[in-house]
């Protein structure tokens, strides 16, 4: 195993993390803030990678289709939230699983029902298409560059608006307390609403960059829906920088099992056994990591509410 | 010394069978076969089993869910374990009913244990998230193992077999044996919650805290619940094998787990019907949609927002509702 | 428990408006294919295929009215399997056609063999059933899964490449094309990896195939998978340091659409051709484009044999399907004409036939498309036709 196989992987890992933190950070806030389990936020995933991919296709360049399809999704999470979600709150977890888990029937089938069953293609910009030489010897697509890019600077951007700005500390005030919040003057209808518009916000950034790497198909939402939940119990349910670090932990662990597992694997039996056996060992290790840290922190890496 | 409080009249953590549902509905199901070949639509027949199948499934996760109030996301992996038991056993040569079929329940029982021994440590979110680990650190091992068929899965070679001349390889009579063990289940199920276990279960569900003051062994009744619902998914595992003729890990993934859940909060969570009623309307909502549009799950989903938004306690609150209404009871 | 009765007693209503009265005058076809998900431009290739040979024998098959019903397996034989369920006892079908899948295939071969249904395969063509599990009511339109990659094999051992890369993804199929292709190649294998079915992401296979030091890399990935190993090969900058071959399936029109200049040179072999000079050929491609506005795959082209064979069949039995012993005669003489010209089936009931080298050029219309460059194996049976004893 040479040093520009590791590097690789390690960026490869750090590509993955960041996306899932932009799906995990949506997911956090809403769980942690209006505590609701929201099985439908891997739906807007792939709501905002349809649309980013449409308004790209319509218009022809990239980045118009990336702002106007985050737009648009954020503007159906708020039609979302006003009119089904918002009912929701009050509820208690079981049937706020029931609700959300019709919003995802109805997601997937309306998907369809617009675009077809069929994957639509979507175009990486021309700009970035190709490799860059890193290191002597050693290219990295420039396109997955843009993604870590682009993930570290929402994260940053994240950061500030959560310790800078007013209505970040109504997160983190509702986030560990929301009557308290509420008591001190947080317009808590107002908040939730741009929270979840927020979120789906994320799912669609995370969606629209992925989009020319992975299909945007029906049902991509919820095979990364599972990672998030995972990720967000790992880093503590409310917080941010939990989300981060878990996506950042989940999705090395993801990376590095994919590949040196097989390996090893691969010493010890045949290619084909290895194959199956290392991707799912590597999805077991996710799900260990998860037991580990529940084990050693029972409520997160960084648990929030006080 | 005070006479020790006998069968007094039926409390709220009791759950009567109601002979004038229960007579009925049973009578419709043993006549099912009959209307379904009078109206040349037999396919049906096998529509049905899955159904009771599923109600067998989702009545077993009720029990923990709705009377024990552990909110399991990984009930659908016993299920799989079940019928992968049967599975495995119909390749090696195994194909008697009386062997596969209580393996099966052996198997979904003890994954049980063995997950519950871990997962009951814990509460609330963390509960339903260790859950979901457990199964899906099942359904990748599954999927890893080629021996079983690994992703692909297994088919069986034929239904399990009750004796000599007596195959399951008819729908009909397949659907006969499902309904005379569901119904058998079901009733054990009723005796269990209106005996003192199932007093017991519910206070816990109530409030474990007073549950574990007043003395009660907390820890090893929801454990005994846990694997005992464990076994009864493996044994509806069984059946569903039979019925489809094969096994995967498809079985076992968190969203057939998502769709147990989603029977049993649909029917009634803590209703005794509870499982039986989602499951039932769950499935002929998809069965009808399905010959409407290619997109029932629309349908579907739309059916299944309308009753969260509208009847909160599930189907089966709204049937006492209508019933106590006719009553004219308050 | 009104509610439950009144749900049961709509369903039963429903059903018996939807159920048809059986009429014993027409031909029913089961046509299950993959119509969502990464595999669907492929499923969606078969149907429309089969559809447009209906539609040239006047919406017959046989001389008697075809009614083809299209599913979808959704790539998962779980639920393959229910809808093949539904379509042999509430459709009651006379055959059934369309997967492309081997690992489907193999799901939903059993209780389709079972009920005496005839399967025409329009694609998946799995190792098990040429061998020693041959079946009187498995016939193969298409071509047995290793035979393609034969022929890359001695494509690639004959133009000289020392070691090569392999990829595939890891089922049924997956496995007999790596081998078909190991078979026919002699040089150093110096790496063998199998994928995720729905894998989409191929990074960390990249960065193995440049840790290996190959001149060459065979990949098997069928459709939408393909697309994005190559996007994401050439994105890499591999395509300089090694050169792609691929069976049909991975580089052809489908994937071209989809992938665009960077495929210009790629090789690839098939046992078909859209360029092939037949008169068949030549009216399937014309009608093809003109019907659905885009060039037929090999897949398109099977799926329109599929149903010609069906149609040349019922035609030779006479229109008696119930006689299934007939049928059967009749389906093994392959009484149509191909649009690969020659066709004969082998005592497996899979095909005899040649198989040529392509390669993605630009045409005089400009178009990337592939041209037919010349035979590679001819007349060629699969390398288990001898393990099968068919009963008779």
């Amino acid at each position: 195993m040479n040093g520009i196989l590791v590097l690789e992987q390690l960026l490869n890992s750090l590509q993955f993390g960041l996306m899932l933190f932009l799906l995990a950070a949506g997911l956090t806030l809403v769980f942690g803030i209006m505590d609701m389990i929201n099985l439908a936020h891997g739906s807007l995933y792939m709501i905002g990678a349809y649309l980013v991919a449409t308004i790209a296709g319509a218009s022809g360049s990239f980045w118009i289709g990336l702002a106007g399809g985050v737009a648009a999704t954020a503007l159906a999470g708020v039609l979302l939230e006003c009119t089904v979600v918002r009912r929701l709150y009050r509820r208690d977890h079981l049937s706020q699983v029931l609700g959300t888990f019709a919003i995802l029937l109805m997601a997937n089938e309306g998907v369809r029902m617009i675009w077809g069953s069929q994957p639509i293609p979507m175009a990486m910009p021309a700009e970035l298409s190709g490799p860059v030489e890193l290191l002597p010897g050693f290219t990295y697509p420039a396109y997955r560059l843009f993604i870590i890019g682009a993930g570290l600077a929402v994260a940053l951007l994240l950061y500030v608006l959560v310790t800078r700005t007013r209505m970040g500390m109504q997160v983190r005030a509702g986030a560990s307390n929301r009557e308290m919040a509420q008591a001190m003057g947080a317009d808590v209808r107002r908040l939730f609403t741009a929270l979840f518009a927020a979120g789906a916000g994320l799912c669609a950034v995370a969606g629209g960059l992925l989009g020319p790497l992975l299909a945007v198909q029906v049902g991509m939402g919820e095979s990364i829906l599972i990672l998030a939940f995972v990720v967000i119990v790992i880093g503590g349910i409310g917080s941010i920088r939990g989300a981060l670090l878990g996506a950042l932990l989940v999705g090395l662990v993801d990376t590095a099992g994919r590949t040196v597992v097989p390996i090893l694997f691969g010493m010890l039996m045949g290619p084909s056994a290895a194959a199956t056996a290392g991707p799912a060992v590597a999805s077991i290790l996710i799900y260990v990591l998860m037991a580990a840290v529940l084990f050693w922190k029972p409520q997160g890496l960084f648990p929030v509410h006080g | 010394m005070t006479p020790p409080p006998e069968r007094a009249a039926p409390g709220p953590l009791d759950h009567a069978l109601r002979a004038r549902v229960a007579v009925p509905l049973l009578a419709l199901l043993v006549l099912l076969p009959v209307i379904a070949e009078a109206l040349d639509e037999g396919f049906y027949v096998g529509v049905a089993s899955r159904m009771l199948i599923f109600a067998l499934a989702s009545t077993s996760l009720n029990l923990i869910l709705g009377f024990g109030g552990m909110v399991s996301f990984g009930h659908a992996a016993f299920v799989g374990m079940g019928a992968y038991t049967v599975g495995i056993l119909m390749r090696d040569g195994v194909a008697s009913a009386w062997i596969a079929w209580p393996a099966a329940a052996a198997v979904g029982g003890l994954f049980a244990f063995v997950t519950g021994l871990v997962s009951l440590r814990t509460r609330g979110v963390y509960f339903i998230m260790i859950t979901l680990a457990f199964a899906q650190m099942l359904f990748y091992l599954m999927s890893s193992l080629e021996a079983y068929g690994g992703d692909d899965g297994l088919s069986l070679a034929a239904r399990s077999s009750l004796g000599p001349g007596l195959d399951l390889a008819d729908d009909t009579r397949f659907y006969y044996v499902v309904l005379a063990i569901g119904v058998v289940i079901f009733i054990g199920i009723a005796r269990l919650l209106n005996a003192r276990f199932g007093h017991v279960l519910q206070a816990i569900r109530e409030n474990e805290t007073r549950m574990a003051a007043l003395g009660f062994a907390v820890y090893r009744c929801k454990l005994a619940a846990f694997t005992l619902a464990g076994a009864i998914a493996g044994l509806a595992g069984a059946l569903l094998a039979n019925q489809t003729g094969f096994v995967s890990p498809a079985m076992m993934q968190w969203s057939q787990s998502g769709i147990l859940l989603v029977m049993v909060i649909l029917g009634g969570v803590g209703h005794l019907y509870g499982g039986l009623a989602g499951a039932a309307a769950f499935l002929l909502i998809e069965e009808a949609a399905l010959s409407y549009t290619i997109h029932w799950q629309f349908i579907l989903g739309a059916v299944l927002l309308a009753v969260v938004l509208l009847a909160p306690n599930g189907l089966m609150s709204l049937a006492r509702r209508t019933a106590r209404g006719a009553k004219g009871a308050p | 428990m009104h509610a439950s009765l009144r749900l049961m007693t709509a369903a039963a209503a429903l059903a018996c408006l939807a159920g048809t009265a059986q009429a014993a005058d027409k031909i029913k076809v089961g046509l299950l294919t993959t119509l969502s998900g990464p595999g669907s431009a492929l499923g969606v290739d078969i149907r429309d295929g089969f559809e447009l040979a209906v539609k040239h024998s006047g919406g017959q098959l046989g001389g008697l009215p075809a009614e083809v019903i299209v599913a979808d397996d959704q790539m998962s034989p779980d639920a393959a399997k229910q809808t093949a369920d539904r379509l042999l006892k509430r459709e009651k079908v006379d055959f059934m056609t369309g997967i492309v899948f081997s690992n489907i295939m193999l799901a939903v071969g059993q209780p389709v063999f079972q009920s005496k249904t005839f399967y025409i395969s329009a694609n998946a063509g799995p190792s098990q059933y040429a061998g020693a599990q041959c079946n009187p009511y498995f016939f193969s339109a298409s071509y047995q899964n290793d035979t393609i990659d034969e022929a890359a094999g001695k494509v690639v051992q004959a133009r000289g490449f020392k070691k090569v890369a392999l990829l595939a993804p890891n089922y049924p199929a997956g496995r007999d094309h790596l081998a078909g292709f190991k078979r026919f190649y002699e040089g150093e294998v110096v790496m063998e990896d199998y994928t995720q079915l729905n894998q989409l992401d191929y990074g960390a296979e990249l960065s193995k195939l440049r840790a290996s030091g190959a001149d060459a890399v065979f990949v098997f990935l069928p459709g939408g998978l393909g697309v994005n190993f190559i996007k994401q090969f050439v994105g890499a900058g591999l395509n300089q340091e090694m050169k792609l071959f691929a069976p049909g399936f991975s580089a052809d029109e489908d994937v071209i659409r989809a992938v665009g200049e960077p495929m210009l040179g790629i090789f690839n072999t098939s046992q078909w051709a859209h360029d092939m000079n037949n008169a068949a050929n030549k009216r399937f491609v014309t009608d093809f484009e003109k019907e659905y506005g885009r060039l037929p795959t090999m897949y398109a082209s099977q799926g329109y044999d599929a149903a010609r064979l069906i149609d040349g069949a019922v035609r030779k039995a006479g229109g008696k399907v119930e006689d299934k012993a007939a049928l059967r005669a009749a389906l093994e003489a392959a009484p149509f004409e191909s649009v690969r010209g020659a066709f004969k089936f082998d005592v497996n009931h899979y095909p005899v036939q040649s198989y040529y080298l392509r390669e993605v050029v630009k045409d005089v219309k400009g178009r990337i498309t592939n041209k037919l460059v010349g035979p590679v194996l001819e007349n060629h049976a699969d390398a288990y036709a001898g393990e099968c004893k068919m009963p008779s």
